[in-house]
């Protein structure tokens, strides 16, 4: 009976591929790509039928070829046909894998182009988009900065806007507060950056070939020192992955394993099955590769401090975001923004969808205090009273505030003695009881740069009443202060000052209305820090929900070396590093240093890198640049989208193509993993299918693409793909989600979007640490701390070793009690000081950037170039801003947009000045993270004019036992450029001698 | 006869630049014929942010305006242009003939406003058209409207009469009506850019120690008139605005229950923030 059926399915794919050669020419012209022949047959060889593809024509016949090309084989006819009898059940597919139920030989490029085959015939008819008339076509998609609706005509993209919500649509919730109902509106936001898109698209910067750097010859000269001097020349794609593999092959046998480093960046386009959790870590874990490990870099102070005391330690040290919208508009009388730009930041993924609501803030009354040493974006908007505090003084303004709400008995006793443990020490430090020194206004009057009377009246003014404190971006951390030499201490004392005012009482809580929206968060769709593709049970959060739900096979990296990020010139040009891993299954996992290299592994001898940021967002990064042209990089491959950053040092690069010229699926705003439920941050959860719009530039590829194509080559392919394209991966975690609860798979690809209806208002999520206050179970719905970390009953306490919020962190007692950088009470240390502070006199902050999502969208010759406040033309070359007080201007003789150069021992940046009254004396502004390096002299040691204001930053960590970045605010000089390419710069690490070589 | 009007709040607007971006990825590599030739990728601003920094720090007050051709009802640039080359739609939109006004370098020099941009490779004098073709295609509002979060633009089709009324209303007014042009762009709030502030903290010292004065009586003088009053917060903060640029002298009153009156000269040219006064 199975044989009959088996026979009569194989005879079904025959007619199927007939039936759709006749009606697609898609399907026509696929098959025109090879000519070979693929058999399936049973292992017995009882059944069999062999498929002949030839010039495009398909022949086909039962019985067993002995000379077919590549053959699918089943264990028995009975396994065949559960395994293909629609509907197809993944999980049995997946574990008839693992049981060796069936087997692929062949060559790989013809096994995966037969089973991509068959699977098209499935997707082939899908019809995508919305017809708009004139041969316009409305595709979906989604940005970094929000979900997108593409106009698309002839393969060319016309527009690009937000998305209108339909009559169908459901409607967004409703917050009834003090009298007032407030509503968002029915469409999406979107940030600058997204909006720019169009220009990114078809930038002259994208690479749409592959390249070679012309001196680089893998069989002879490899020119190591030229790389970011010598030029490119266009190369096909067969002699490119048929170098990276080889490389891969050789680097493996000749150096064993580790010898190969994996790359990329903390972000990608948008798309959960592109993304480089998703099809980057699946491809490390084939290939097997060294990581290089992340530093926590938006969360920093946060992760290695907060957390201590009270924990968080799954959301890196960041706090729970439930229910705060709702709380902080009916019971809130004021929010304190601290080092909290959400206007200039959009939430990172969060478009402008907090915008509207902190309108509403104005609308309400609510007093609102910005502390800042830019007067920023939100405070423009919001207006309220600005303190400008030195930058990286904010722990002494912090203490200072604490000082007076003890001496003026301004706090909560009640909370603090049954809901707290370690106040005395604190108590005593602030008060001075313990080195001296009473932490008053007056004391933190010269370290802060404010008056203490201001002081004195903030606190006042916050003591005992219902604030909310909106620290970073998301305004529970991520961002601002955290990133600097003292964000530690910042984040540390910002959680005490918490702790004093009752924190998860009606009104006083974490929050500036960017995350904590009502919307449903019961409802499944994963982010991309689930993995997507990956089958990384380890490096993502997939284990978590998503591997249940979208079974696919694990995969693991057989290399267990890996490279503190922070460290990544010095491991490659010193042979090592040590530093401390981001991991944050328990508080105590940060504690685990990581030496590189690891005893019996490799060091490093090629590295594989993903788009080419981290010589913009990494401190003192003229390190880079050594570091690429050491000779012990022997190998060096960029993948990227443009020729920008460290594409430039690369020995071979391979073009990827943007999230437009792919399908891909994913939702607005859904990190997950670490950023748990980042959809609070809008007003409306939508899923987006993400169209391929237009076909992909030149001859760029997917990612996923280009890295199926050098598994063909390594005999990965199946292993790497399961057989399938991202298309159908996108199907799959469509079937996997609760997507399918709401809309068809035919008219969400139709469509491109969904709404996701926001909850009812009886079953809204409960208020972030209102339990905690009140001193019940934990219910808000995050599956964090794991359960293995309470320590009185399940769901009762909080994660630190008392289960309350300590003042005095256990964690850090246990762990070196005696660390003067991280003492168990927070204690006030700023290293911006001394004698190099008498040498570069001003404080440099450089937070992220407001109209490019960090590199993503500058340069380019991309619109927002043309934002005055995002670069300035002078004299036919856009330069990056800084900004810098008006009579510190003066005093130097710079007027507004005379070209500056900013510089200190590491390096010169030249920018165009921008003169305000938006800082205060000694302190001076720009965006981190710019597009392009752009050395006026020999790279490494001459000004640059892109932008890199990293180059100047300290690279030190912020704390020796950690890995942590401190590098948003660095002491400078500013004055007139004279037009000089040279800077003297001051380096441990030596430059190699360089031969250029002209491009071609 | 309904007609469009655009109307724009600087105290919503943040200077996200989307109503900019949204201009350049509607009109850069597109061509609607019978509206607009392509936008030049750089070096045009059909709609412009400006940015207006009032005060010192650290009380200051910063404003953006959006500003763009204001399709005006008595435009200069329709008398300037040869041939019939700008025209006013019945529905108020002023419409540059892309192919009429081809070499009419002069109406760059027509609008007051500056407005009117000149493409080099065109040689075609431009302006940002209220988005016309997309709402003769139906479309709601022009894109810049569309984009912007916080509805600091938005576009209005109603008669002549009733937005008279909503200006009066609302308190709207037109950029430079010395002009003369009958602009259909409305401002609202725009003192944040073109008037002017007098702030200042008022603080007293008590043995030794310094502190912010709340509630203390500000009065502003011009002359012996009081021209305005004010409270001090917690902060000791106060603040008079919406007083014209290069005004003149002004007195600045304070009295505070414990303490002696205080007075302080102001010679207004643009916003000052007077710093600390001690009481």
């Amino acid at each position: 009976m199975g044989s009959l059926m088996f026979s009569l399915m194989l005879f079904g794919l025959r007619l199927l591929i007939w039936m759709q050669t006749m009606r697609y020419q898609a399907f026509r012209d696929r098959l025109k790509e090879k000519n070979f022949t693929a058999q399936m047959k049973t292992k017995d060889n009882s059944v069999g039928r062999w498929f002949k593809f030839q010039d495009g024509k398909v022949t086909s016949g039962s019985g067993i070829k002995s000379d077919a090309d590549i053959t699918l084989t089943f264990k028995t006819s009975e396994i065949a046909v559960r395994l293909l009898m629609p509907p197809i059940d993944q999980l049995e597919q997946i574990n008839a894998m693992k049981d060796f139920l069936l087997s692929l030989e062949g060559p790989d490029e013809l096994t995966s182009w037969f089973t991509q085959t068959v699977m098209m015939t499935q997707t082939v008819g899908w019809k995508y988009g919305v017809d708009m008339g004139g041969g316009v076509t409305r595709f979906a998609n989604m940005t970094n900065g929000g979900p997108v609706f593409l106009y698309v005509k002839d393969n060319k993209l016309i527009r690009i806007t937000p998305i209108d919500f339909d009559e169908n649509d459901p409607e967004p919730w409703t917050i009834e507060a003090r009298g007032k109902t407030f509503k968002p509106p029915r469409k999406t936001t979107l940030a600058p950056h997204g909006m720019n898109w169009k220009s990114m698209l078809n930038s002259p910067d994208r690479l749409l070939y592959p390249m070679k750097r012309v001196d680089f010859d893998p069989n002879g000269e490899r020119n190591p020192q030229n790389r970011g001097i010598s030029g490119y020349e266009r190369i096909s794609w067969d002699e490119a992955l048929d170098m990276v593999a080889g490389e891969i092959k050789r680097i493996k046998k000749e150096h064993g394993p580790g010898a190969i480093a994996n790359s990329h960046g903390s972000h990608h386009t948008w798309g959960n099955v592109g993304y480089y959790l998703s099809a980057d870590f699946k491809f490390i874990n084939a290939v097997g590769m060294t990581r290089v490990l992340h530093n926590p870099d938006s969360w920093e102070g946060w992760y290695w401090g907060a957390s201590h005391h009270w924990g968080g330690s799954l959301r890196v040290g960041q706090t729970e975001t439930y229910g705060t919208v709702e709380d902080l508009l009916k019971e809130a009388e004021m929010v304190v923004f601290w080092s909290s730009n959400p206007e200039g930041t959009s939430g990172a993924y969060g478009s402008l969808e907090g915008t509207v609501r902190r309108k509403w803030l104005k609308e309400l009354d609510i007093d609102i205090v910005h502390i800042d040493p830019y007067y920023n974006d939100s405070a423009q908007f919001l207006g309220g009273k600005w303190l400008a505090p030195k930058p990286a003084s904010s722990p002494a303004l912090a203490m200072a505030i604490a000082n007076v709400w003890i001496e003026e008995d301004l706090y909560d006793k009640d909370y603090v003695r049954d809901r707290t443990t370690g106040f005395d020490k604190w108590h005593d430090y602030i008060m001075g009881k313990e080195d001296g020194i009473a932490k008053t206004p007056e004391w933190a009057e010269p370290e802060t740069d404010l008056k203490a009377k201001e002081i004195r009246a903030l606190a006042r003014k916050w003591g005992n009443r219902k604030v909310y404190l909106a620290a970073g971006g998301w305004g529970n951390g991520h961002g601002g202060a955290c990133r600097n030499q003292t964000g530690i201490q910042w984040s540390r004392s910002l959680v005490c000052l918490m702790a004093m005012q009752g924190l998860g009482k009606p009104g006083v809580n974490m929050g500036n209305l960017q995350w904590g929206t009502p919307v449903d968060t019961n409802f499944y769709f994963p982010g991309y820090a689930e993995g997507g593709m990956s089958g990384d049970l380890h490096h993502t959060a997939m284990s978590v929900e998503l591997y249940q739900r979208m079974p696919q096979l694990p995969s693991m990296n057989t290399v267990e070396q890996a490279i503190p990020r922070l460290w990544l010139p010095e491991a490659i040009i010193d042979g090592k590093a040590e530093g401390y891993a981001w991991d944050g299954k328990s508080i105590e996992a940060q504690f685990n240093k990581i030496s590189y290299p690891k005893p019996g592994y490799s060091p490093v001898k090629m590295l594989y890198k993903i788009g080419g940021s981290l010589i913009s967002t990494m401190a003192d990064s003229n390190r880079h640049v050594k570091m690429y042209q050491s000779e012990n990089l022997e190998f060096c491959v960029s993948q990227a989208i443009w020729h920008e950053g460290e594409s430039k040092f690369a020995d071979i690069i391979l073009p990827a193509c943007t999230n437009f010229e792919r399908p891909d699926i994913s939702e607005w705003a859904a990190l997950g993993g670490y950023a748990f439920h980042g959809q609070t941050q809008l007003n409306s959860r939508v899923a987006i299918f993400q169209h391929q719009a237009i076909q992909p530039m030149g001859e760029s590829k997917s990612d996923y693409v280009i890295f199926s194509e050098i598994c063909e080559r390594l005999g990965l392919s199946a292993y790497f793909t399961e057989g399938i394209s991202e298309l159908d991966w996108a199907k799959r975690m469509f079937d996997g989600s609760d997507l399918p609860q709401i809309i068809s798979w035919k008219d969400f690809i139709r469509k491109g979007y969904v709404v996701i209806p926001p909850e009812q208002p009886e079953l809204r999520d409960p208020v972030s640490w209102n339990w905690y206050y009140e001193d019940r179970k934990k219910d808000v719905p995050e599956p964090m701390p794991l359960p293995s970390d309470y320590k009185d009953e399940y769901l009762k306490g909080i994660q630190t070793q008392s289960g309350k919020i300590e003042f005095e962190a256990s964690s850090l007692k246990r762990f070196d009690a005696n660390d003067p950088e991280r003492p168990p009470v927070v204690k006030y240390n700023n290293p911006y000081g001394g004698a190099e502070a008498e040498k570069y006199p001003l404080r440099m902050i450089t937070p992220h950037p407001r109209f490019s999502f960090h590199t993503q969208g500058d340069a380019k010759d991309s619109f927002v170039n043309n934002i005055k406040d995002h670069r300035v033309e002078v004299d036919g070359y856009y330069y990056w801003i800084i900004r810098i007080n008006a009579e510190d201007a003066a005093e130097r003789g710079i007027k507004m947009h005379d070209l500056v150069k900013v510089h200190n021992d590491q390096g010169a940046v030249v920018c165009a000045a921008l003169v305000t009254q938006r800082l205060p004396r000694g302190a001076t502004h720009g965006y981190e993270s710019c597009a392009i390096y752009e050395p006026l002299g020999e790279p490494g040691n001459s000004v640059d004019r892109g932008g890199i204001l990293n180059l100047l930053t300290p690279k030190k960590s912020q704390i020796k036992k950690g890995h942590s970045m401190g590098n948003s605010t660095a002491l400078v000089e500013i004055e007139l450029w004279d037009g000089k390419a040279e800077h003297d710069v001051t380096s441990s690490i030596a430059a190699p001698e360089k031969e250029p070589v002209p491009a071609e | 006869m309904s007609k469009w009007n655009l109307i724009i709040d600087l105290e919503n607007c943040t200077n996200c630049n989307m109503c900019v971006l949204a201009c350049q990825d509607e009109h850069v590599d597109n061509t609607f014929p019978g509206y607009a030739e392509e936008m030049p990728k750089h070096g045009s601003r059909w709609i412009e942010i400006m940015r207006k920094e009032r005060g010192q720090a650290p009380m200051i007050d910063v404003a953006y305006l959006p500003v763009m051709c204001q399709h005006c009802d008595d435009a200069p640039c329709i008398k300037a242009a040869e041939n019939d080359a700008i025209s006013k739609r019945d529905d108020g939109i002023v419409i540059i003939d892309p192919v009429k006004a081809k070499g009419q370098k002069q109406l760059v020099e027509s609008c007051p406003y500056g407005a009117i941009w000149w493409n080099d490779d065109l040689q075609l004098p431009q302006h940002w058209i209220f988005d016309a073709h997309l709402l003769d295609d139906g479309w709601k509002q022009p894109r810049a409207a569309s984009v912007c979060a916080t509805e600091a633009i938005f576009a209005k089709k109603v008669d002549d009469a009733e937005m008279a009324k909503i200006a009066e209303a609302e308190g709207l007014e037109v950029l430079s009506p010395e002009h003369g042009t009958k602009p259909r762009v409305y401002y609202k709030n725009l003192y944040r850019y073109n008037k002017c502030f007098i702030g200042g903290s008022v603080a007293a010292e008590n043995n030794g120690t310094a502190d912010c004065v709340k509630d203390a009586s500000v009065k502003l003088l011009k002359g012996s008139d009081v021209i305005a009053e004010a409270t001090t917060d917690v902060f000791g903060d106060f603040k008079f605005d919406r007083l014209d640029e290069n005004s003149g002298g002004y007195k600045v009153e304070i009295t505070a229950d414990g303490f002696g009156p205080k007075s302080v000269d102001v010679e207004l040219g643009e916003s000052v923030t007077l710093g600390d006064i001690y009481l």
